[in-house]
C-alpha cells in the first residue's frame, strides 16, 4: 500500500493550507473561507497524493490538470499552489491587495499552476472537458480533475459538459463535487435541489462514487485509482467551514471574514 | 441553431460565398499543422465543414447544440496544446456564450479562434434572434480579442491564415452573403491596418466586411459629382488602426458603414476615437436595432447599406463639415 505513506504528508499539508487560507482571509478581510475549508482536504489529497506535476515546469504538456471551477475558493487554491511550490510564501499576504497576482478569483496569466480563469460558476467543468478531449485525441496520458461546488451544479453549462463527457467516454476526466450542501445563503436542497446527484451523473454516463470529502485515505484511494472506461464523478460529502468549530455548517461563512478574536480562536483549533 | 439554415444565397456573377474559401484555407492549414482542430455546435453543414470532418474525423469536435460548452471546451483544447477554430453562427457563438468568450477565452487569454458564421443579417427573414448585429459592440471591450471582419474571399483566406499563426484569441466575423473581390493590386493582409480601397480627401468612408464593396460603389457615385471620397477597408476592429483614423479625421468628414448595429460597433469605435482626438462629423450607416421582417438584400437597401445610401450619408457628413 504505497499510498498509505502519503497520508501524514497530506494531513500536514491540509492543516497548513487551512491555517494559511484563514490567515489570508483575515488579513484581506475578504474571501470565501467556508468553501475553502470544505475543499481543502480534497485539494491536499490531489496535490500531495494524486497529481503528477512539476511546479518548475507549469506548462509541461503531460502534467495532470487540476481545474478549480469553484474559483471563489482562492484561499484553498492559492494555499495549495504555494504548498506545491508554484510560488513563494511571500506572495500570500498580498492576497487581494492592489495589483496582487493573487486576485480574488484565479487568473492563469498571473499565477503559474492556474489552468484557467474561473470565478463565474459553471466554467471550469466545460474547460476541463476540453482539456480531456485534447488528451483523448492526442493519446496523451495526463489526467484531468475538476472541482466544482455543489450549488454550482445548478449552472446549466455543467450539464452541457456532462453530456459531452458521457458521449465521448472521457475516462481521463474526474469531476469532484464539493458536496457541502450549502450555497451562499441557504441549503442547496431548499434553493434548487440537486439530489439525487449520483443518479443524475450515472444517467449522463459517469461512474459515480460517494466519499467523505474529509477522509484523506478514502479520497486518496478513489482519486488515485486507474481510470476506467467512463468519466468519473466523485461526490465528496463535506462540511462547509470544516475544521473550525464556529464555522462548520454555517452558511454565512460562505464569504464571512473573521475578526481578531475569531482568528485567534481558529488558529488555536487548527493544530 | 437555425432549424433550417438558408442555402447558398443567389450569387451575382463574380460574387463569392466566402465560406468556401474559409474552409478550403482551414483544411490546407490543418493538413500542415496537426494542432488545428474545429469545434462546432452541430454547425458542420452551415460552417461548410463536411469535408474537413471527412479528412480529419478526430479533429472535428461537435459538442451538439450547446454553445457554452462549445466555447469552454475550446479553451480546454487550447490548454491541451490544440489550436481550436470554433465555428458557429455568430449570433450564438457571441451572444449565447458571451460569458465564456469573455472569461474563458479573452480574460484567460487562450489561443482560440472564434469564427462567427453568417454574421450580421445574413439570416434575413429569420429575424432578430438570428441576426448578429450586436456582436461587435459586445466584443469590442475585450481588448485582447483581435476582431477581424474580412471584406472578400481573398481577405477571408488571409485572415484565417493570420488567425492560425497569431498566438492569442481572435474573433473572425464571416458572412454568408456573396461579395465581389475588391481587386486591389498587390494586396498584403496586415492585421490592425486599414486598407485603402479608394483614394480621396473630401470625406472618408470607413467600412468593413460585406459593406466595403458598397462603399467603393458610393465613392464611384460621389466621384461623378466631383467629390473625392477615400474608402477604407477597416477589417480589423480590434485593435483600431489609429493612424488611419487620424488621417480620416483630417479629411474633415467621416462615414462609417457596417452590417451591424450603429451602436457600439465600428461606427461607435470611430466616434469614440474622433471625439477624443479630433471631433469631425461622423455619419454611421448600419442598423438601428431589431429589424422588420425582410430579406437580407431588402434590409440592406431599406437601411441605406447601398452605394446610394452611403453616398447620401457622405453628403450629410459633408454638409456638417466645418
Amino acid at each position: 500500500m504505497l499510498t498509505i505513506d502519503k497520508l501524514p504528508l497530506i494531513r500536514d499539508k491540509a492543516l497548513w493550507m487551512r491555517r494559511t487560507a484563514f490567515t489570508m482571509v483575515h488579513k484581506a478581510q475578504l474571501g470565501h473561507p467556508g468553501g475553502d475549508f470544505s475543499a481543502i482536504d480534497i485539494m491536499a489529497t490531489l496535490y500531495f497524493g494524486v497529481l503528477n506535476y512539476d511546479p518548475k515546469r507549469p506548462d509541461w504538456r503531460e502534467r495532470d490538470r487540476f481545474v478549480m471551477s469553484k474559483g471563489h475558493a482562492t484561499g484553498a487554491l492559492y494555499s495549495a499552489l504555494c504548498a506545491a511550490g508554484y510560488f513563494p510564501e511571500e506572495w500570500l499576504p498580498t492576497y487581494m491587495q492592489p495589483k496582487s497576482l493573487l486576485n480574488g478569483h484565479p487568473n492563469r496569466n498571473y499565477l503559474p499552476g492556474v489552468e484557467t480563469n474561473t470565478g463565474p460558476l459553471g466554467h471550469g467543468f466545460p474547460v476541463a472537458t476540453g482539456i480531456a478531449i485534447a488528451g483523448q485525441i492526442t493519446g496523451a496520458t495526463y489526467r484531468t480533475f475538476v472541482l466544482t461546488g455543489d450549488g454550482e451544479q445548478q449552472e446549466g453549462s455543467n450539464w452541457e459538459a456532462a453530456m459531452v463527457c458521457g458521449h465521448r467516454k472521457l475516462a481521463n476526466l474526474t469531476l469532484i463535487i464539493d458536496r457541502n450542501r450549502l450555497q451562499q445563503g441557504a441549503g442547496t436542497e431548499e434553493t434548487s435541489g440537486l439530489d439525487p446527484l449520483d443518479d443524475k451523473y450515472r444517467a449522463f454516463g459517469f461512474d459515480v462514487d460517494e466519499v467523505n470529502g474529509h477522509d484523506h485515505a478514502a479520497l486518496l484511494a478513489l482519486l488515485s485509482a486507474a481510470p476506467g472506461t467512463k468519466p468519473r464523478c466523485v461526490i465528496a460529502n463535506t462540511t462547509k467551514g470544516k475544521g473550525v468549530s464556529f464555522m462548520e455548517g454555517v452558511a454565512s461563512w460562505h464569504h464571512g471574514v473573521p475578526n481578531a478574536a475569531q482568528y485567534e480562536q481558529a488558529m488555536k483549533e487548527l493544530v | 441553431m437555425a432549424a433550417s439554415p438558408h442555402g447558398a444565397a443567389p450569387t451575382t456573377a463574380g460574387f463569392q460565398d466566402c465560406r468556401n474559401i474559409w474552409v478550403q484555407t482551414l483544411e490546407t492549414l490543418a493538413e500542415a499543422d496537426p494542432r488545428i482542430v474545429a469545434v462546432v455546435n452541430d454547425s458542420v453543414g452551415s460552417s461548410k465543414l463536411n469535408s474537413f470532418q471527412k479528412k480529419f474525423p478526430d479533429r472535428l469536435i461537435n459538442v451538439g447544440i450547446a454553445e457554452q460548452v462549445m466555447v469552454g471546451v475550446s479553451a480546454g483544447l487550447a490548454n491541451g496544446g490544440r489550436i481550436p477554430f470554433v465555428s458557429a453562427a455568430s449570433c450564438f457563438i457571441t451572444a449565447r456564450a458571451l460569458e465564456q468568450v469573455k472569461a474563458d477565452i479573452a480574460y484567460a487569454n487562450f489561443n482560440v479562434k472564434l469564427v462567427g458564421q453568417s454574421s450580421g443579417i445574413a439570416y434575413g427573414e429569420l429575424g432578430a434572434t438570428h441576426h448578429s448585429i450586436e456582436d461587435l459592440a459586445w466584443l469590442r471591450p475585450l481588448t485582447n480579442l483581435a476582431i477581424i471582419v474580412p471584406a472578400d474571399a481573398w481577405e477571408t483566406a488571409e485572415a484565417v491564415k493570420w488567425a492560425a499563426a497569431h498566438e492569442g484569441p481572435v474573433y473572425l466575423r464571416l458572412s454568408r452573403m456573396p461579395v465581389p473581390d475588391l481587386n486591389i493590386p498587390n494586396r498584403v493582409f496586415r492585421s490592425g491596418q486599414a486598407e485603402t480601397v479608394r483614394e480621396g480627401s473630401d470625406v472618408t468612408i470607413i467600412a468593413c466586411g460585406t459593406t466595403v464593396h458598397l462603399a467603393a460603389g458610393a465613392a464611384d457615385l460621389l466621384k461623378a459629382e466631383g467629390i473625392a471620397a477615400r474608402v477604407l477597408n477597416f477589417s480589423t476592429i480590434n485593435p483600431l488602426d489609429e493612424a488611419a483614423l487620424h488621417a480620416a479625421a483630417a479629411t474633415g468628414a467621416i462615414v462609417t458603414v457596417e452590417e451591424a448595429s450603429v451602436r457600439g460597433g465600428l461606427g461607435g469605435a470611430v466616434a469614440e476615437f474622433t471625439s477624443t482626438n479630433k471631433p469631425v462629423p461622423v455619419e454611421r450607416v448600419g442598423f438601428p436595432g431589431f429589424l422588420p421582417t425582410g430579406s437580407t438584400d431588402w434590409l440592406f437597401k431599406e437601411f441605406g447599406l447601398s452605394p446610394e445610401g452611403i453616398a447620401a450619408a457622405a453628403h450629410r457628413a459633408l454638409a456638417r463639415k466645418a
